[in-house]
């Protein structure tokens, strides 16, 4: 199987360059520790923070390894590797499989080790197995379908810099969704925005499923942003893996 | 009939308003070399990513190893390797291990070949280094290397030895000449008229997306203006005494272009006419021809693409 041997490649890419990934995994708990440790006891919410914060922090553990799979892909696509197997006669969405499940793994990992932080920390979920596995494929569906969109940006960005950047707008936009605060505490404009916009419901899906309590209409929604997202990132990437040589 | 390797005909291609390959046919004998000549710009890489199923042309057709490129498109590349301009190796990755990625990803390649290509291309003690610490020959050579993993029957070589040092350059002429006695057809593109003489059975003159010319190196050469001294004289009176006294000798602005095969012999008894009637030429210079003097007799313009 072709994916599995891009995958590989995938993997020790992360072995020989651990910054990447280390990064994924730190910039979440540090958030954390930022949040909860430091403002905790300062936000209002209703709950414990950190009960409240940690399924917002998932999220943002999810858009954070964003920036290393854009970064790797452009490279690939700038330095002509992905023309060499282009011109193979190889599987010609391998390559980018490769990628996009390299990145939901990093994604996994870097969960696992917030998750960590965040029980260290107090986080008491009262979440049940069956909330614990929704909340795992919701994650593991938002890496699928963000994971895409950033194998897209990166195809289409002219270097590896602007790469970066390009999926600096997905780190940030948990930062305005119910994600650290609840949305109906921020000022109007924002708040609609907040309300609105596709991690809203997402957070509150996987704060429902965490605390054992999941709501129908908010699990419709995310998972609906979850399919629009992928759907548009993969025909994005698509084409422009075809279009561009 | 003759086996073709390539034939294309009536390609044509277009980034918005701006045509790059303006009707491109060619054909390419099976076990021969056949090169690509052209300055930047002309529209060589443009070629060698339609003939190689990269991107598509908007208009003509194409048959690479007796498959149509559009309908058998697989087929195609299950015949070819390509080696881009850029030696596209993985840095994170050693050369064995970049060797061992196409090996993996080939059906035709046998096991053995890692090994036997390191050595063939003496990357063996350097198969445990990542690719990111080779030079640009290093890198060229395992970029070929590992496009010969799945033994390609065609390889295209989009301008293999642009920017290597001159003995990396000739390295690489030798490892093309072994790859055609071996039964390979080469398609290689180049901006180095030395370079197509030397390895080129047939070549073809590409300018701003057109043929311009085709033949052998020999049939080119003898459409070009050969080697040639030129005089340069302090007055015109000179000049015209030179010019009267040489045979064969043309008056080109204020020069004297004399037809010379660059030898030592040809080169003395030149001066000694010279003196045989007191001239003294103020400057002296042997000119061979090169990639500029082609376009210049072929196309009437420099190799520079001019601001339209």
């Amino acid at each position: 199987m072709n994916s599995i041997v891009m995958l590989r490649r995938n993997f020790k890419h992360i072995a020989r360059n651990p910054v990447s990934v280390f990064n994924a995994v730190l910039m979440p708990i540090v958030v954390m520790l930022m949040f909860v440790y430091m403002f905790g006891d300062a936000f209002s919410v209703g709950v414990d923070y950190v009960d409240y914060a940690t399924p917002g922090l998932m999220l943002l553990a999810v858009c954070y390894g964003l920036g290393a799979t854009a970064t790797a892909v452009n490279s690939d696509m700038t330095k002509g590797i992905i023309n060499r197997f282009k011109v193979m006669d190889v599987s010609r969405g391998a390559v980018l499989t490769g990628h996009v499940v390299a990145s939901v793994l990093t994604n996994l990992v870097a969960i696992a080790a917030l998750l960590g932080v965040a029980f260290l920390l107090g986080f008491s979920p009262s979440a049940g197995f069956l909330d614990w596995l929704g909340a795992a494929g919701l994650v593991v569906l938002l890496g699928f379908a963000t994971g895409w969109l950033t194998i897209a940006l990166g195809l289409a960005a002219k270097t590896p810099e602007t790469a970066g950047l390009a999926s600096v707008p997905l780190v940030m936009l948990p930062f305005f969704s119910s994600a650290i605060v609840p949305a109906d505490k921020m000022g109007p404009g924002l708040k609609q925005f907040a309300e609105y916009q596709p991690f809203t419901p997402i957070i509150e899906t996987l704060r429902g499923l965490l605390n054992g309590s999941p709501a129908t209409g908010t699990l419709l929604a995310a998972l609906g942003w979850c399919a629009g997202i992928a759907v548009v990132g993969y025909l994005w990437a698509s084409s422009t893996f075809k279009k561009r040589a | 009939m003759t086996d073709l390797a390539i034939k294309a005909s009536g390609l044509r291609k277009a980034y918005q308003d701006k045509t790059v390959l303006d009707g491109v046919g060619l054909e390419v004998e099976a076990g021969t070399i056949f090169s690509l000549l052209g300055p930047n710009g002309a529209g060589k890489t443009t070629t060698v990513n339609i003939l190689s199923t990269l991107i598509k042309a908007d208009a003509g057709s194409v048959r690479v190893a007796g498959h149509d490129l559009t309908t058998q498109a697989k087929a195609v590349r299950a015949a070819i390797g390509v080696t881009g301009q850029f030696a596209a190796v993985d840095e994170l990755l050693t050369g064995q291990e970049n060797l061992q990625l196409m090996v993996d990803l080939s059906k035709q390649a046998n096991k053995k070949s890692v090994g036997d290509l390191l050595e063939r291309f003496e990357l063996t003690e350097a198969a445990k280094k990542p690719a990111s610490t080779y030079s640009g020959g290093m890198r060229r050579k395992l970029d070929l290397a590992m496009t010969l993993v799945g033994n390609p029957r065609i390889i295209f070589l989009d301008e293999p030895t642009t920017g290597l040092d001159p003995r990396s350059r000739r390295t690489m002429w030798t490892i093309i000449r072994d790859l055609v006695a071996d039964g390979v057809t080469i398609f290689l593109t180049t901006q180095y008229l030395e370079e197509a003489d030397q390895l080129a059975d047939r070549i073809a003159v590409l300018d701003q997306g057109r043929l311009v010319a085709e033949g052998t190196a020999a049939e080119l050469k003898r459409r070009i203006p050969g080697t040639h001294v030129r005089l340069r004289f302090a007055t015109d009176g000179e000049l015209d005494a030179a010019a009267r006294i040489l045979p064969g000798s043309t008056k080109e602005d204020d020069f004297l272009r004399v037809p010379s095969d660059g030898g030592t012999k040809s080169l003395r008894s030149l001066l000694d006419r010279l003196d045989e009637y007191a001239l003294s030429a103020g400057e002296f210079s042997v000119h061979t021809p090169d990639l500029d003097d082609v376009f210049l007799a072929l196309t009437g313009h420099a190799t520079e693409v001019s601001a339209k």
